[in-house]
């Protein structure tokens, strides 16, 4: 089989699915710090992300992938520019799981329910659902410690879920994770956003898996954020991350990565 | 189950070979990884229990009564100034016969337990506002620091020429000495809640008021115990050296009060049953209070440590 690349020079997210997008990013500026004294984090960044699409962003450290997401998240506001969300607040995912210690972890997910507005009676049954879709059935009562990290970080995908957002916002999730865990929630992940036809915005520095992944993988240059190239990713899904198909875009990318990197370098 | 002989990672072959069972094999190997890495926290038995926590205070304090039997034993000195332990035994037993004993241990620990949840009252809000108002914490929260530690038996003369000498000099004392702790406490346990859990909780909708209630009030709660206890410490404190200080004949009789009355008598034995009656009445209170309700919390959130 060939492995089906092509590379695009704008945003082709939404007409590949027609409609609006399920999260659209127009001309976002983002600099921190007083005038005068300011450190440009995001510079004109317009991506859009179609509903069902896997969108990977990718990029070195400084980048500003992180700042970007917590934009889309609503957890901090842009300089210039505006992002819409039509179906409202998105899930976010950190690389820590981010569960409260103190509820277990059917609990961590009947919060992110109540919050949501699920009627008491309705939550249990839903939290049990959701487990069993992250495949932890019978995991409802157990404290987050006693979970292993990878099943935290399912755990933290169900609560996730549990806001009934259709977009979902990952910030290197795995990155913490051991190979082989990481492997297993690969395909978790694929899974549960082919089921639950999610739109994925998810932020990694391993092109590996941002290859593994997404549909469409999308790179940043570093100081300040640009959108430096797409590249959409038609091998089948799922995939693995050690197949032929996969390997041979990442070198690719990883080439075009570490020229971005390289210019920071030649001053 | 076959597919899991093959080893994924050996595995060169492209991805539509992985189309069928790809899936339900890593599944497997989720499942492996689970049972492997799952910790269950083991709780150890009521005798090995016993054995670990309840007999090594215990023979400290039986070590403690054979220095002091020693030292009696030996006339080190006079004993009118160092009675035996038998000596303060037979004077808690006279007590006892009185029918007097409960009612001063009642009236104090009355006192010191009304007088800390007042305290808890008027603590908690004082912390929750320093804590997120930086203005008022700029202004207030080193001085705040700092009457932590001011013994709180310097505000007794105040108390009783503002007061008088009635009870409500006693909770004026009390108050003074354990407000500033449990506010002090509730502020250090938000200041040491994670960031992140105020940024997960903002994420599922927690914010504002739900935000205090599910996360930030339960994520400061460690803190906020630990500041309680000290709370209790004080407000015993200060209510022994109230009730030393203060005496009138409207007051009930207290420990402290008891404790002065057996100096004017020159009672050496009631004196020292006096100060083992308020350090037991303090530590049974930790004890039964504070001690389950703190390890209850830090065991739910996997901070206790389990030795072996």
């Amino acid at each position: 089989m060939t492995s089906a690349l092509t590379t695009s020079a704008d945003a082709p997210g939404a007409d590949a699915h027609g409609g609006a997008p399920a999260v659209r990013i127009s001309h976002v500026h983002k600099s921190f710090g007083r005038p005068g004294a300011q450190t440009h984090v995001l510079d004109d960044i317009t991506l859009d992300v179609a509903p069902g699409e896997f969108v990977t962003l990718l990029g070195a450290s400084g980048c500003g992938k992180s700042t970007l997401l917590n934009l889309v998240a609503g957890l901090d506001e842009p300089t210039a520019g505006s992002i819409e969300v039509p179906g409202g607040r998105p899930a976010l995912m950190f690389q820590e799981h981010a569960l409260f210690p103190w509820l277990t972890a059917g609990k961590n997910i009947e919060l992110a329910l109540k919050l949501a507005g699920v009627p008491r009676p309705e939550r249990r049954a839903e939290a049990e659902r959701l487990l069993e879709l992250v495949r932890l059935k019978g995991s409802y009562g157990k404290r987050v410690h006693e979970l292993s990290g990878g099943m935290r970080q399912r755990v933290a995908m169900a609560r996730a879920l549990a806001q009934g957002s259709k977009v979902l916002l990952m910030d290197e999730p795995f990155a913490a994770l051991d190979a082989i865990t990481r492997d297993v929630l690969h395909d978790e992940i694929t899974r549960i956003w082919a089921e639950r036809q999610l739109s994925v915005l998810f932020v990694t520095h391993n092109v590996r898996e941002a290859v593994r992944l997404a549909q469409r993988v999308v790179l940043l240059s570093s100081r300040p954020g640009r959108v430096a190239r797409e590249w959409r990713i038609d091998l089948p899904q799922p995939r693995r991350i050690e197949s032929a198909g996969v390997a041979d875009l990442s070198i690719e990318i990883t080439e075009e990565l570490r020229g971005e990197i390289r210019r920071h370098g030649q001053h | 189950m076959a597919s899991t002989d093959t080893t994924p990672v050996l595995d060169k072959t492209d991805a539509a070979r992985t189309g069928g069972t790809g899936t339900s094999d890593s599944a497997d190997v989720g499942a492996g990884l689970d049972a492997l890495d799952s910790v269950t926290a083991q709780r150890g038995s009521l005798g090995e229990a016993l054995r670990t926590k309840a007999l090594p205070p215990l023979i400290g304090v039986l070590v403690v009564l054979a220095l002091w039997q020693g030292a009696y034993s030996l006339h080190v000195t006079s004993s009118y100034k160092l009675p035996s332990p038998a000596d303060v035994w037979r004077s808690a037993q006279d007590l006892w016969y009185q029918g007097t004993l409960f009612s001063i241990i009642w009236t104090s620990v009355w006192r010191g337990l009304s007088g800390f949840l007042l305290a808890v009252v008027i603590g908690t809000p004082i912390g929750l506002v320093v804590a997120r108002v930086r203005p008022v914490r700029t202004a207030i929260g080193p001085v705040l620091q700092g009457l932590q530690s001011l013994p709180s038996v310097a505000w007794v003369p105040a108390a009783v020429i503002w007061l008088g000498i009635n009870d409500s000099m006693m909770y004026a004392v009390i108050l003074l000495g354990a407000v500033p702790s449990i506010a002090n406490g509730l502020v250090a346990g938000i200041d040491q809640v994670p960031p992140l859990f105020l940024r997960a909780g903002r994420t599922i909708g927690a914010t504002g008021l739900a935000g205090a209630r599910h996360v930030l009030i339960p994520a400061a709660l460690p803190g906020y115990l630990a500041g309680l206890k000290q709370g209790w410490a004080f407000s015993w404190r200060s209510l022994m050296a109230a009730e030393l200080v203060a005496s009138s004949p409207d007051l009930g009789r207290g420990l402290g009060r008891f404790l002065e009355d057996q100096r004017e008598f020159s009672d050496m034995s009631g004196v020292l049953l006096g100060i083992v009656l308020i350090l037991f009445v303090g530590i049974a209170i930790e004890l039964l209070v504070f001690t389950p309700v703190e390890r209850r919390v830090l065991r739910n959130r996997g901070l206790l440590a389990t030795g072996k």
